[in-house]
């Protein structure tokens, strides 16, 4: 099978169709038994009481946060070297969804954070780069929006989402580089995770449920940004129940 | 289960205000986020069949 055909948007559009629905599907389950373990499931914590369930969305996001700005970097950079449309499209529309993970990070970090540490927002190295990340996001977004030709856009955009991926390790290692009121991380791989087992499959659950539901949100939107940028081809006619 | 009622559920040990704030807002942006995506795809749709030139948003 010839994957590399898939590359191109009009192929692109109907797999991307296809595969939405699955996607949100499997976000819905995996909420749902999430959900479950989160609220039903997992004991009350001894030392933080019933406010640490906020962790089954606080960290899901943070890391997805995280982790779309580096898919993002990633397909920007494509784009930029190899002049692929659906590369720069599929940067634009993981944008938003990055950004919107972001925020709930945020969110629910200072709702965390005013219980346990008796603030909702302390200029703290972690929560200072995630800050960042929000706005790095947001400069992107513009810097797309405010340039009319889309490939000098794409171009742009694609050198910003590039340098700021730097500041994706700072947000990881903060923890470990600065002394942070953050708490370190609760789960990694080179040791054994500090949560007890039905905390941590509940949380895990919920991480492959955002998952789930951020491919499907960048799917619906790279199909849209895919009818907007193709809007002339001939292709584009007669889409309407597809 | 460790909830005795759905008042003690609601409660959420004293920390309610923090865990329903955080998980409503959670909600309310995802299911905005879903909205505007679909509106999005079928006003897009709408004018692929009719005209190439079509404006939107």
């Amino acid at each position: 099978m010839n994957w590399l055909k898939y590359s191109s948007p009009q192929t692109f559009y109907p797999l991307a169709g296809r595969m939405v629905p699955w996607f949100m599907g499997i976000a819905a389950v995996l909420g749902l038994v999430g959900l479950y373990l989160a609220f039903f499931a997992a004991p009350t914590d001894f030392q933080q009481g019933d406010s640490y369930r906020i962790i089954f969305i606080h960290v899901p996001a943070a890391w997805m946060s995280m982790f779309i700005y580096m898919v993002m970097a990633f397909w920007a950079g494509v784009g930029l070297a190899f002049n692929t449309r659906l590369s720069s499209m599929t940067a634009h529309a993981l944008a938003p969804t990055g950004a919107l993970m972001t925020f709930i990070a945020l969110w629910t970090g200072a709702f965390w954070g005013r219980p346990t540490w008796g603030a909702w927002w302390v200029w703290d190295a972690r929560l200072t780069s995630e800050l960042i990340l929000l706005f790095l996001y947001m400069g992107y977004l513009s810097l797309v929006a405010a340039i009319d030709d889309p490939r000098r856009a794409d171009k742009a955009s694609a050198v910003l989402a590039l340098v700021g991926a730097i500041n994706v390790p700072i947000i990881y290692f903060s923890v470990k580089w600065w002394n942070t009121l953050h708490q370190g991380s609760s789960v990694s791989i080179t040791r054994a995770p500090s949560m007890a087992s039905v905390m941590l499959i509940g949380m895990l659950v919920m991480v492959f449920a955002f998952w789930a539901y951020s491919i499907a949100a960048v799917l619906m939107r790279v199909r849209c940004e895919i009818l907007e940028r193709e809007r002339g081809a001939a292709w584009t006619k007669g889409l309407k129940d597809s | 289960m460790q909830w005795g009622s759905v008042s003690e559920f609601f409660a959420m040990g004293g920390y309610g205000l923090y865990v329903w704030g955080a998980y409503a807002v959670t909600a309310v942006v995802i299911v905005a986020e879903m909205v505007m995506l679909v509106r999005r795809g079928r006003t897009l749709r709408a004018g692929a069949g009719r005209s190439s030139h079509a404006q939107s948003d």
